[in-house]
């Protein structure tokens, strides 16, 4: 039972009024235009996958933790993925602190449904070991301050946060929600008090592809069904724009990350990684004029695990490839078996980057290659996977596998820096398992 | 497996426009002020309703309108696997918290100012669609309690399988990973107020599958205002008119 405290603001009468005669003359009492959306925010914090969002007045954070744990028993190769919604008192005097109240509850649940039925997280990719390890995804939302429009704020610090979550070594892009409001004048993204005098809600999340996939109607004023198709018009416009930029926030932070990550390293690779990072940044950008198709989590090789799946794989030499540039940063440092090397790796990946071009050409076709690989040169998928846990070569033989995904300039790149890698390479093993992989590319 | 076989037959029998059959029973707990009974093929569920009546929760109340509360739970032996925690799981949490708010938008709370309409759901028998048939069954227990409505609200289920809208699902097409959209309506005035749906769907095929659920709707209050006639003819029959 909903639980509403005598706390509750109870907003007057004259102010209830005023609201509702400015709406019904299309004013807002913010001065937007009844579809407008506020301005959104994205900050990102200095661990992989947090995100703040700021949309106006709302201030929603989202976490992404990952953990190892036992998968179901009905499905023993795909991970999990939950979402827990933090209701803080700060956030409005009428949230308890404790246990969800019904909002939350029900927040939670508009966001797991958006983002699992539309399989915006790609649940086999969290498998580690099939029927004994999977990756168990956690999302926590906490809501900071409510200043209305909770569902949209807490769905786009979600989607933000698995983004630019990289442990294990998992990118995604999601889909996007609007919230609209059905009184006689409907309204985009309300604040705390048009919500309080709205007669009923509509939350639709779409992906950029003008797929529904999920609606939230919970009850309130009835609409007639052409209203509901003109709100799913209005919301795949408003999902095309928020989710255009939560990429570009995401791309500009996944930059300015890599950046960061170099400079650590000594001058001379300093150099050189740079200079790649410049050609890295250059695709970034072409990339992010390509449409994104749908959303998928790439899973790379999680640290040191030494029985990781071979459906992973192709996935993983995919996303692997676009460390190419700075393999030469590996190869000077040898074969450092350091769990920080390890770390500095894969964060300087840019999955997302890379995985866009992926993404956009095939997403279904990495799924495809996958098993065909797999049931191909099963050895040699494992072998794959064997330096990257162990010893930290750089294949970049992933690079050549990349080639059959991405596109051509990208492509290019990477020859040349494998080029450079491959005299560099000191490693007999590597260089068979480059050899092992251009068999795979040319089948 | 065959959701629909190449004849047009679901995994039932049925074809995919068809609902499954529905029965429902009013006045069946003595004591509540109005009650239900409704069956939507396997699915059966029994609601009652206390009201309206003193608001127990003197911070609660609301001074100018009614204040309505529902309980969902699934009782543990509804589905095939005994539940444990058939109440305060986040599903029947959320589940409750939509039934409360349908019926709040067709209840007519101003005339009822300071008082509490309780709304108790119990799903006795679960294969799929047990949100609509709770809606159905409330609709039903709040006529019987004389509750003043400004419309019937009806809901039914349906489905996107093998490239059919269908409509009614059951627990087994349910659970497909199609998409399934639950709509509830006012049924005279023919305006959506539930609407849920999860998993992925075009916008052009949503349409559709929203219109076929709408149908699902009409039907089920046709069926309800037969029910309603005939308790209303029982209860004059009984006071001798």
């Amino acid at each position: 039972m909903e639980q509403r405290l005598a706390n509750i603001w109870r907003m007057s009468v004259n102010e209830k009024k005023f609201i509702e005669n400015a709406l019904l003359s299309d004013h807002r009492v913010d001065g937007r235009r009844p579809f407008d959306y506020r301005r959104l925010s994205l900050k990102f914090g200095s661990d992989d996958g947090t995100a703040e969002v700021q949309l106006g007045q709302t201030h929603v954070m989202g976490f992404v933790t990952a953990q190892l744990v036992q998968p179901y028993r009905d499905r023993p190769n795909e991970g999990t993925f939950s979402i827990f919604t933090e209701f803080s008192p700060m956030a409005d005097p009428s949230f308890e602190p404790g246990r969800p109240g019904e909002a939350a509850v029900e927040l939670g649940r508009i966001i797991d449904r958006g983002l699992r039925e539309s399989r915006a997280v790609d649940m086999e990719s969290l498998c580690v070991l099939a029927g004994k390890l999977v990756w168990a995804i956690r999302v926590d939302l906490h809501i900071l301050d409510n200043g209305g429009n909770l569902v949209d704020a807490a769905n786009i610090a979600a989607v933000a946060a698995l983004l630019t979550f990289r442990r294990p070594e998992c990118s995604l892009g999601g889909e996007d929600t609007q919230s609209v409001i059905i009184h006689q004048p409907e309204v985009i993204d309300p604040t705390y008090k048009e919500e309080i005098i709205m007669g009923g809600r509509m939350t639709v999340t779409m992906n950029t592809n003008e797929d529904v996939c999920a609606i939230q109607k919970p009850g309130g004023q009835g609409v007639k069904q052409s209203e509901i198709m003109r709100c799913l018009r209005l919301a795949s416009q408003k999902a095309t724009d928020i989710t255009d930029k939560i990429k570009k926030a995401v791309e500009a932070y996944d930059l300015e990350r890599a950046q960061r990550k170099i400079r650590r390293h000594s001058s001379s690779s300093a150099q050189a990684a740079c200079g790649a990072d410049i050609k890295m940044s250059k695709q970034v950008v072409d990339v992010t004029q390509k449409k994104i198709d749908g959303f998928k989590i790439q899973s790379k090789d999680p640290m040191n695990q030494e029985e990781v799946e071979s459906d992973t794989d192709l996935e993983n030499s995919n996303t692997r490839g676009e460390n190419n540039s700075f393999q030469q940063v590996d190869e000077i440092h040898g074969k450092m078996k350091s769990v920080n090397l390890f770390t500095g790796r894969p964060s300087s990946w840019h999955p997302y980057g890379k995985g866009i071009t992926s993404l956009s050409t095939c997403t279904s076709s990495v799924a495809l290659s996958a098993p065909r690989a797999m049931e191909a040169e099963k050895k040699d998928t494992v072998a794959l996977e064997r330096p990257n846990e162990s010893k930290l070569e750089k294949p970049s033989v992933e690079a050549t596998v990349d080639d059959s995904h991405t596109k051509e300039m990208s492509a290019s790149v990477q020859q040349v820096n494998q080029k450079k890698s491959l005299k560099d390479a000191v490693k007999v093993k590597s260089r068979k398992k480059k050899k092992v992989a251009s068999t795979m590319v040319g089948e | 497996m065959e959701y629909v076989s190449p004849e047009g037959l679901r995994l039932d029998g049925r074809r995919p426009l068809e609902m499954r059959q529905i029965n429902a029973e009013i006045g069946v707990v003595v004591k509540a002020d109005g009650s239900a009974v409704f069956e939507m093929g396997n699915t059966k569920v029994i609601a009652a309703v206390y009201g309206p009546r003193e608001v127990q929760n003197r911070s609660q109340q609301l001074s100018d309108q009614a204040l309505v509360r529902c309980e969902y739970s699934m009782a543990n032996f509804s589905t095939g696997d005994r539940l444990r925690r058939p109440k305060g799981d986040r599903r029947s949490s959320e589940i409750s918290l939509v039934i409360r708010q349908t019926m709040e938008a067709c209840i007519l709370t101003h005339l009822m100012p300071r008082s509490q309409i309780d709304i108790y759901v119990q799903v006795l028998q679960a294969d799929g669609g047990t949100r609509s048939a709770c809606i159905n069954a409330a609709t039903l227990a709040l006529a019987d309690a004389g509750i003043p409505m400004r419309d019937l609200i009806t809901s039914c289920s349906a489905g996107y399988l093998v490239n059919t809208p269908l409509l009614d699902l059951n627990y087994v097409e349910d659970s497909a990973g199609g998409p399934d959209l639950t709509v509830g309506i006012l049924a005279k005035m023919d305006k959506v107020t539930l609407l849920q749906m999860d998993a992925k769907l075009p916008m052009h095929i949503f349409e559709k599958v929203m219109q076929v659920a709408m149908e699902g709707c009409r039907a089920v209050a046709q069926y309800i205002r037969e029910v309603l006639l005939e308790n209303t003819k029982e209860l004059e029959y009984r006071r001798g008119l």
